[in-house]
């Protein structure tokens, strides 16, 4: 399982931001190879590479490309979404610091498949030491003839602008990630029109996360089916997982889809190396804070898209929080709660008023003397509100922790309810 | 307040304007610029209807922006605004001691601006570091210290504007 690196190739280098280094590594070959298969082909190896989109939906990035290239029009916009803001989620920072060249490819490939001119990295405004390297990489970039007016002397233009964020948890959703990146408020649009025919600007649009463009170099490299071996015959390639919490080793790991289990993650030596202190593990927080919760009964299912799923879970960002019994989970479920009571936007009323509803409704399940059974009846009534009502994706999904955690240890959350 | 008072003027607010070719799609940079540029962490109304009239954009869009996204203050806080990381991976690792102790180093409880106007102690949402928590991000950098001591030290350089000895207790992954 381990060994593979597709994505960490080249992460240890010591000049990571020198774009004639990456040039003198083999970069840009990928690049050069989708010049001359031209853009069906390339769509076509994505679409056999099965590469699901790393940034939580896992929509199939071959389909997302597919469809924006039988649109008719122009200009076409590539944006790239690194507004990594899902707690315990931190490999796109890690892809951005340490290989950007192979994102900075991923998106020219895009601009050579779409005839775009021009991409958008949308960066969070948290993250603005890292919007300044990825600064320095494109103007390495340009200087090395990677990015603009002519590149690599072929007479194809494009380069990237860098639009900042200013923490907006909403923006990670790519419609109001557009908005925020033609300057405006950060909130959601109503789809459709979809954001492949109506994105930036009014433009047909494509939306892809850091990690998958910068898995398009690979899968042009290696091409689709080489890649999807690699990975699940669901899903290929490999995934960054980020493991945080009370494991021993925390850390951005690449591991080959369907390669590993949740065991795995927390307990081999190579990856978290079990739970710190010599805790025991009481549950994994799957995908960011919209994910679900998995309990000890679940850690022999396999890190694939597909086996998370049918585990009522999910790879979504990547992240793995792996908590100790000395968290109450009426008190987790509250700090999920908390973070969604900040960051919903406030636009529809599911959301707005639901989280802190569910939030109050945790507070008294906790109390001996505020909770009954009628605490219990609140709490599901509003999930169920809220994940059929709400406008967008951060409203429908802010209870999956809840729900699940709710199978998961229902005596915790029966003790005070009787 | 003393110590540190605003120093921008139109001027400072047209050049950081300028610098982004007053172009309206970077309108959110260029408010970050101007809220370091205050030296205060914040964006005064004033600076904000330079802007907008530099940029070519309603003044409503502008404050817009400055309530809807969470790093805008309109507001003078601290030069260095303590960012302790309330996230989940951070929260259940400690973060409420490490708040304590930075606390203790500020002699402030929480959401308040330190007398000599250096310093506001806040919370916010992941910074990103959980491989490292619990972070405090400062500034554009995430931090971790182990103790009371050590928060001492993490403020007291910069209160005494010492980059080096602070790299000690940047979150390492």
């Amino acid at each position: 399982m381990q060994g593979v690196r597709i994505l960490k190739e080249g992460a240890d280098v010591p000049d990571p931001l020198d774009a004639g280094a990456y040039l003198a590594r083999g970069g840009y070959s990928a690049w050069r190879k989708a010049l001359e298969a031209g853009p069906e082909a390339v769509v076509g190896e994505l679409k056999a590479a099965k590469l699901l989109g790393r940034g939580g939906a896992a929509y199939p990035a071959g389909n997302k490309w597919g469809q924006l290239l039988e649109i008719e029009a122009s200009p076409k916009h590539i944006v790239c979404n690194a507004d990594e803001g899902e707690p315990g989620t931190f490999k796109d920072r890690f892809i951005m610091e340490r290989t950007p060249f192979r994102l900075i490819e991923g998106m020219a490939i895009a601009g050579l498949v779409f005839g775009s001119e021009t991409g958008y990295i949308y960066v969070r405004g948290e993250y603005r030491r890292v919007q300044a390297g990825l600064l320095r990489a494109f103007a390495s970039a340009r200087r090395a003839g990677l990015l603009g007016r002519d590149i690599l002397g072929s007479g194809r233009p494009f380069d990237i602008a860098l639009v900042s964020g200013a923490g907006a948890y909403v923006c990670g959703e790519n419609s109001a990630l557009l908005n925020s990146t033609q300057g405006l408020a950060g909130r959601p649009r109503i789809k459709p029109p979809h954001l492949a025919e109506v994105g930036l600007f009014g433009a047909p649009t494509l939306v892809n996360n850091v990690e998958t463009l910068a898995n398009v170099p690979p899968v042009v490299s290696m091409g689709g089916k080489a890649f999807l071996e690699i990975g699940h015959p669901d899903s290929g390639g490999t995934k960054l997982v980020c493991l945080s919490g009370h494991v021993a080793r925390p850390g951005v790991y690449e591991v080959p889809l369907g390669s590993v289990t949740l065991r795995d993650a927390v307990y081999s030596p190579e990856l978290g190396g079990g739970m710190k202190g010599g805790g025991r593990l009481k549950f994994l927080h799957l995908g960011g804070q919209s994910g679900a919760i998995a309990h000890p009964g679940q850690l022999d299912t396999p890190y694939s898209y597909s086996d998370l799923r049918k585990a009522g879970l999910s790879v979504g960002s990547g992240a793995v929080v792996a908590l100790d019994e000395t968290v109450p989970i009426l008190d987790y479920l509250a700090a999920v709660a908390r973070f969604f009571v900040h960051e919903s936007c406030g636009k529809c009323c599911p959301c707005r008023d639901g989280n802190p509803a569910v939030l109050d409704k945790l507070l008294e399940l906790a109390d001996p003397g505020r909770a009954g059974p009628e605490t219990l009846e609140a709490l599901k009534s509003l999930a169920f509100v809220m994940t059929e009502a709400s406008f967008c994706g951060l409203g429908r999904t802010a209870t999956a922790a809840l729900r699940s955690a709710w199978k998961a240890f229902p005596e915790e959350f029966g003790r005070n309810a009787a | 307040m003393t110590g540190l008072a605003p120093e921008l003027d139109d001027k400072a607010v047209l050049a950081i304007a300028e610098s982004y070719r007053n172009d309206p799609q970077q309108l959110i940079a260029c408010l970050l610029d101007i809220q370091e540029a205050s030296r205060r962490s914040y964006v005064e109304p004033r600076w904000a209807a330079v802007a907008a009239k530099a940029m070519g954009v309603p003044v409503g869009r502008v404050y817009e922006i400055l309530t809807f996204y969470s790093m805008f203050s309109t507001e003078p806080r601290g030069r260095w605004v303590i960012e302790v990381c309330g996230s989940s991976p951070c929260l259940f690792n400690g973060s409420g001691e490490l708040r304590g102790w930075i606390a203790g180093a500020l002699g402030v409880t929480g959401g308040e601006t330190t007398p000599d106007g250096l310093f506001t102690l806040a919370a916010c949402g992941c910074v990103g570091f959980c491989a490292g928590a619990p972070a405090v991000k400062i500034g554009d950098a995430a931090y971790t210290v182990s103790g009371p001591a050590e928060a001492e030290r993490l403020i007291r350089s910069f209160r005494e504007d010492d980059p080096a000895s602070r790299e000690v207790f940047l979150c390492r992954e």
